[in-house]
């Protein structure tokens, strides 16, 4: 298959339209401008609809109705119009509705920097709106991941009728790697038999509220929502382990800081320092059990958990490992990015403390 | 074979097409490659840069602290990246706009007229095909026929008329890059 030479951001959003996704609405924000940019010229190419709304809200209230009527649809933004778009993420959840999410993560808090940051993982992860609901939350390391990962996000979240995040940093948004478009075999999906698209030949009107006032209404659904988290993390963990078979100094990394994990610890074996990485790519759900298996391995010394944020991964990271192991963290914040160096000097001194 | 580049300039000067240039001929190698632009108020107005890896193995970091190779097109360029370069790497100089000489005894330095070159050739907007064409040279990273495909396949319809003299720019940066 020929390998195309593709820009992050304009990955996934070719992507998204391969997937089938025919709306998307948007408000511009550095560091994903090319995606609404590509999505302006190619959605309507592909019979799909795109909207500049007037906001960032805006915009993910028309990606709810848009999900609503049974339509594959998205919106996409930076860390600061993504903490808009909490509400409309809350709401898709308990409303069951699909729909897909993209954060191209930059420095915050507040407005912060227009680099590549991941300060948003607990905003992703733990549910950054209101009430018990949980996103699959993928997390693209390379571009061809982010061209494959966009596409399946739209088939998980109308599986599980749920909205799904895919949380890039500003780095993969915009490098360029060469990539394929792959052949997909899409999921087994059901019908939208829930669809509010027009009554037609059904007996009845199809409904879609958040409200639940009464109590025991609303615990009982949400008691089903979370059965379908349940299954979610029975299915939907997916992680990456680079050299990790006789590693004694476990790098854990996810998107950028991941690769520079990888050649950190290809310069430290050559210095014989046993190093390896384990790349969770979702990151709800946490590949908990596995780490948590790699954590009992008698080679394994100590873990290094790697970030463009100040230890909010490392929660996970210390949920999975306990007390087995010790853990520990270096990360940098506002839009830097650790350098290789910085992250072998981390992870060698971990291993000399641990040995 | 892995060769990890930074290449500076001014808005304009081509920096970010040379290192698309270099991605685009080494995937028509079947190498690896990965190509980060500098992405920061610096874009808006002053000296951008990217960052190209080219590698017959899987690329980790994408960004380098230590580049083989630097591509200085202005002279805030060289005075930025020099520093960086690892032993025994290399430094390409504009000369046509940079006035000073590589200062490091530990690498090599290439220095390449490329406005010179480029408006003996009649189009000034040559200069970054010069500089290709010094870097290919030198470090025989990738081969003269991919790029000339690649240039070939660049220019088409109305364009075509431009291949024979980016053609011989790359000639002339080549001459330049060579190894003496």
């Amino acid at each position: 298959m020929k390998r195309e030479i593709w820009k992050g951001s304009e990955a996934i959003a070719e992507a998204a339209i391969r997937a089938g996704c025919r709306c998307f609405f948007g408000y511009p924000i550095t560091p994903q401008n090319e995606i609404p940019e590509y999505m302006s010229l190619h959605m309507p190419q592909s019979g799909g609809v795109f909207v500049q709304a007037e906001s960032e809200l805006a915009a993910v209230n028309m990606v709810y109705g848009a999900a609503a009527s049974g339509v594959r649809a998205m919106t996409s933004s930076s860390s600061p119009g993504v903490s808009l778009k909490q509400e409309g993420i809350s709401y898709m959840a308990a409303c069951q509705l699909p729909a897909v999410i993209v954060n191209v993560m930059r420095g915050g808090p507040g407005l912060g920097s227009i680099q590549p940051a991941q300060g948003d993982y607990f905003q992703a992860t733990r549910g950054g709106g209101n009430g018990d609901y949980r996103t699959v939350t993928l997390a693209p390391a390379n571009i061809q991941e982010a061209a494959d990962l966009t596409q399946e996000a739209f088939d998980i979240a109308d599986q599980y009728r749920n909205p799904v995040v895919v949380l890039a940093d500003g780095l993969i948004g915009q490098m360029m790697e060469p990539i394929v478009w792959k052949e997909r075999t899409p999921r087994k999906l059901p019908e939208k038999t829930w669809a509010a698209c027009g009554r037609g030949d059904r007996d009845h009107s199809n409904f879609i509220t958040s409200l639940l006032i009464d109590a025991p209404a609303c615990e009982a659904h949400n008691l089903e929502l979370a059965k379908k988290y349940a299954e979610m993390e029975k299915n939907e963990c997916r992680w990456e382990e680079i050299l990790l078979e006789d590693a004694e100094v476990v790098i854990v990394a996810y998107g950028t800081p991941s690769r520079v994990a990888q050649t950190a610890a290809e310069n430290l074996r050559k210095k014989g320092v046993k190093a390896g990485v384990f790349r969770p790519v979702t990151v709800w759900p946490y590949p908990y059990a596995r780490l948590r298996e790699i954590a009992c391995r008698e080679s394994v010394k100590v873990f290094l958990d790697v970030e463009m944020s100040l230890g909010q991964m490392l929660d996970d990271v210390n949920l999975a490992v306990g007390e087995r192991k010790p853990v520990r963290f270096y990360g940098r914040c506002g839009g830097a990015i650790p350098h290789v160096s910085e992250v072998e000097r981390a992870a060698e001194e971990a291993w000399k403390e641990a040995k | 074979m892995k060769k990890e580049v930074i290449l500076s300039g001014f808005g304009g000067q081509g920096v970010m097409s040379i290192g698309k240039n270099l991605v685009e001929a080494a995937v028509a190698e079947d190498l690896e490659a990965s190509w980060v632009p500098s992405y920061g108020p610096e874009m808006r107005g002053g000296t951008a840069n990217c960052t190209v890896i080219i590698s017959d193995e899987r690329i980790g970091a994408p960004l380098v602290e230590s580049p083989s190779e630097v591509v200085a097109m202005n002279r805030a360029a060289l005075a930025k990246f020099e520093k960086r370069v690892c032993p025994g790497g290399t430094v390409f100089v504009n000369s046509s706009i940079i006035p000073d000489r590589v200062a490091r005894t530990d690498v090599k330095a290439v220095y390449v007229p490329c406005d010179e070159i480029a408006s003996e050739l009649g189009n000034p907007k040559v200069a970054n095909m010069v500089m290709l064409g010094a870097y290919i040279a030198a470090t025989g990273a990738l081969r003269q026929e991919t790029i000339e495909t690649m240039i070939a396949e660049m220019f088409t319809g109305k364009k075509a008329r431009l291949v024979p003299l980016n053609l011989e720019a790359l000639k002339r940066g080549m001459e330049c890059g060579k190894p003496a």
